[in-house]
C-alpha cells in the first residue's frame, strides 16, 4: 500500500516538474503549447537511449535530456516566436511539431519505433524526484520575479504597450519556452527511468492536454496553483480508479467550466502562502476564498 | 498518373474548402480559432450514421438530418461555451481554450459512450468509378466535388445578396458599430454558429463516407484548419482556395513522396507559409488585435 502511495507520489512529481515549466511558459507568456509532450518525449528518448546504449551515468543522462529538450524548445521557438504568430496560429504549429516528433521517433532506428525501448534502468526514485521538483520549482520562483519575469507578465498582459516600454517581446517568449522545454526534458528523463520503458505512443496529445489543464485550472500566472493542480489531476483519478477515458472527458468539462465560471483558476495571479492560508480562516468567505 | 492524382487531390480539396469555410466564418466574427469544429464535424458524422444504419434512413434523410444535428450543436457550443465570454469581453485566449476544452470533452465523451469502434458507411454509391481514358474518379468523390461546390456558392450568394448576409459581413468589419447600427448581436453570432455547423454537417456526412466513422477523425478536420490559415483565416474565398490547395498538394506529396510524411508535411507548409505570409493568402488581420 505504502508502495502505490509512493508511486502516485512520484508520478505525481514528474508531472510537476513538466507543468511547472508550462505554467512560466503559458501562464506568463499566454501563449499555449500543444505540443509539450514532444518536449517530454525528447528528454525522455534522449536520456533513455544514452543509459541505454551508452551506459551514461543516470545523472549526466538526465542534463543530457535536459538540454535536449531547451534546445529543440529554442530551435522550434525562434522561427515560430519571431514570426510572431497569433496565439491559435503558434498552438497550432506547435500542435504539428508533437505530430512530427512522433512520426519521427516511430521511424528512426535508434529509438526502435513503435516498439519502443524496454528495460531502462530504474533509476529514478522519490528522493530524486524530490530534490528535481524542488531545484525546477525553486529556478521557475526566481525566473518570474526576475527581470526576465517582470518583462513576461508585461508581455502577457498587453504585448503592444510592453513593446512600447521597451521590452523585448521576443526574447522575453523564448526564454520561457526554452525553459520550459527544458523542464520538460528533465521530466521526460525522470519518467524514462522510473517506468524503465517507453515508447512513441506514450507522449501523445493526452499528455500535453493534462499539462495545460493543470496549467489553467492552477491559474495561469501562478506556479503553486498550477503544482497544486497537478497534484490533484493525478492524485484523485489514481485514488478513485477511474478509466483514462473519463479522465480526460472531466479534463476537457473543467476547461470549459474554468473558463465560463473561473478563468482566473484556482489560485489566480496569487501565490500560496501562509497569508494566503491565515486569510482563509480570519475572513471567511469575504474576499479571503483561494 | 498525374491527372489521377490531380483528380483525388481535387475531391479531398473540396471537403476540406468546405471545413476550411466553416473555421473562416466563425474566426471572421469572432476573431478566435474554433478549435471544438473538428469534434462537431466528427459529431455529425455519426448523425449521419446512425441514421442510415439504425433508422434505415435514406442518402438524403441522413445528410438532411445530419445538417440539422450539427447546427444544433454548433449552437448550443457557442451558447454554453463562448456567449458567457463574449459578455465579458476575454480574450481570445479564453475562448480558444474554453474551444479546447469542448473538443477534448466531446470526444472523448463520444470514446467512452460509443467506443473507438471504426464504423464503415453502408454502400450509397456503388464503389464503381467513372472511367475515361484510364483516369478513374470514384461515384462518391464526383458527388463530394459537386455538392460541396454547390453549398459554397449558396453560402457566399447569401453572405453576399440577402440582408443577413450583410449584417454578417458587416460584422466581420466591426461588430460594435454593426451592433450600434441595430443588428442583434447575439442572435447574428447565434446564425453564424449555426451556419457553420450545418457545413460541418454536411463535411462530416462525406468525410465519414469517404473514409470511416471513429472518435478521432476530429484530428482531419486539423488539416482543415491549416487550410484555413494558408488561405488566410477570416477569408472564405481564401478557405476555399486554401482547402484545394491543401488537398492537391498532401495527395501528390503521398503519391510521390510517401504516404508516411503527408501530415508532417501539411504542417511544415504551414510553419513556412506563416513565416513568410503571416497572413495566409487572402488574410486581412496582420497580427491580433489589441
Amino acid at each position: 500500500m505504502l508502495q502505490y502511495v509512493f508511486g502516485v507520489i512520484s508520478l505525481g512529481l514528474i508531472y510537476v516538474i513538466a507543468t511547472t515549466g508550462l505554467a512560466v511558459f503559458t501562464g506568463f507568456t499566454g501563449l499555449f503549447s500543444l505540443g509539450h509532450a514532444a518536449f517530454f518525449a525528447i528528454g525522455a528518448y534522449t536520456a533513455a537511449i544514452l543509459t541505454y546504449f551508452y551506459g551514461w551515468n543516470f545523472y549526466l543522462a538526465l542534463l543530457a535530456g535536459t538540454a535536449a529538450g531547451g534546445l529543440v524548445g529554442f530551435a522550434i521557438g525562434y522561427p515560430t516566436l519571431k514570426a510572431k504568430l497569433r496565439t491559435d496560429y503558434f498552438a497550432i504549429a506547435t500542435l504539428g511539431f508533437g505530430e512530427a516528433v512522433r512520426v519521427l521517433l516511430e521511424n528512426l532506428p535508434i529509438t526502435q519505433g513503435a516498439r519502443g525501448l524496454p528495460g531502462i534502468q530504474g533509476d529514478t526514485n522519490l528522493p530524486v524526484l524530490l530534490v528535481a521538483s524542488a531545484i525546477v520549482i525553486w529556478a521557475a520562483w526566481n525566473l518570474i520575479h526576475s527581470r526576465h519575469g517582470r518583462a513576461a507578465i508585461a508581455i502577457r498582459e498587453d504585448f503592444v504597450a510592453a513593446e512600447m516600454m521597451g521590452v523585448d517581446i521576443f526574447m522575453g517568449r523564448l526564454r520561457s519556452l526554452t525553459f520550459s522545454a527544458a523542464c520538460a526534458g528533465l521530466a521526460g528523463g525522470l519518467f524514462a527511468h522510473y517506468f524503465c520503458f517507453i515508447q512513441p505512443s506514450m507522449f501523445t496529445a493526452y499528455m500535453s492536454t493534462q499539462m495545460t489543464a493543470a496549467v489553467v485550472a492552477g491559474g495561469m500566472g501562478s506556479i503553486s496553483g498550477p503544482v497544486i493542480a497537478t497534484l490533484i489531476f493525478i492524485g484523485i483519478p489514481e485514488a478513485l480508479r477511474v478509466a483514462n477515458i473519463w479522465r480526460l472527458v472531466a479534463y476537457g468539462l473543467l476547461l470549459v467550466l474554468i473558463m465560463v465560471f473561473r478563468p482566473q483558476g484556482l489560485m489566480g495571479y496569487r501565490e500560496l502562502s501562509l497569508d494566503l492560508v491565515r486569510g482563509w480562516f480570519r475572513r471567511p468567505g469575504k474576499g479571503g476564498k483561494p | 498518373m498525374f491527372v489521377q492524382t490531380l483528380l483525388t487531390g481535387l475531391a479531398i480539396g473540396g471537403i476540406y474548402a468546405l471545413m476550411a469555410v466553416g473555421y473562416s466564418l466563425v474566426f471572421s466574427i469572432l476573431n478566435f480559432s474554433n478549435f471544438a469544429y473538428g469534434s462537431i464535424i466528427m459529431l455529425g458524422s455519426y448523425i449521419a450514421y446512425f441514421a442510415m444504419v439504425r433508422l434505415g434512413a435514406p442518402m438524403w434523410a441522413a445528410l438532411i438530418l445530419s445538417i440539422l444535428g450539427a447546427a444544433l450543436l454548433c449552437f448550443l457550443n457557442e451558447r454554453l461555451a463562448y456567449s458567457s465570454l463574449r459578455r465579458r469581453r476575454a480574450s481570445s485566449l479564453f475562448f480558444m481554450i474554453s474551444a479546447m476544452g469542448t473538443a477534448i470533452f466531446l470526444e472523448n465523451l463520444v470514446y467512452a459512450l460509443i467506443g473507438a469502434h471504426f464504423y464503415s458507411f453502408p454502400e450509397v454509391f456503388a464503389r464503381t468509378n467513372i472511367s475515361y481514358h484510364g483516369v478513374a474518379i470514384g461515384v462518391l468523390d464526383v458527388f463530394a466535388i459537386v455538392f460541396s461546390s454547390v453549398t459554397i456558392y449558396a453560402l457566399h450568394t447569401f453572405l453576399q445578396k440577402s440582408r443577413t448576409g450583410i449584417a454578417i459581413r458587416a460584422a466581420s468589419y466591426d461588430i460594435q458599430v454593426c451592433s450600434l447600427n441595430g443588428v442583434n448581436n447575439n442572435a447574428l453570432i447565434g446564425l453564424v454558429f449555426a451556419l457553420a455547423g450545418a457545413l460541418a454537417g454536411v463535411s462530416g456526412t462525406f468525410l465519414g463516407m469517404k473514409y470511416l466513422v471513429y472518435p478521432t477523425m476530429g484530428w482531419i478536420t486539423n488539416k482543415a484548419y491549416i487550410a484555413a490559415v494558408i488561405g488566410g483565416l477570416g477569408s472564405l474565398p481564401g478557405a476555399v482556395v486554401g482547402g484545394i490547395l491543401l488537398g492537391v498538394l498532401e495527395t501528390f506529396v503521398s503519391a510521390y513522396v510517401s504516404s508516411v510524411v503527408r501530415d508532417v508535411f501539411s504542417f511544415s507548409l504551414l510553419v513556412l507559409l506563416l513565416l513568410v505570409m503571416p497572413t495566409g493568402l487572402f488574410g486581412r488581420y496582420l497580427e491580433e488585435k489589441v
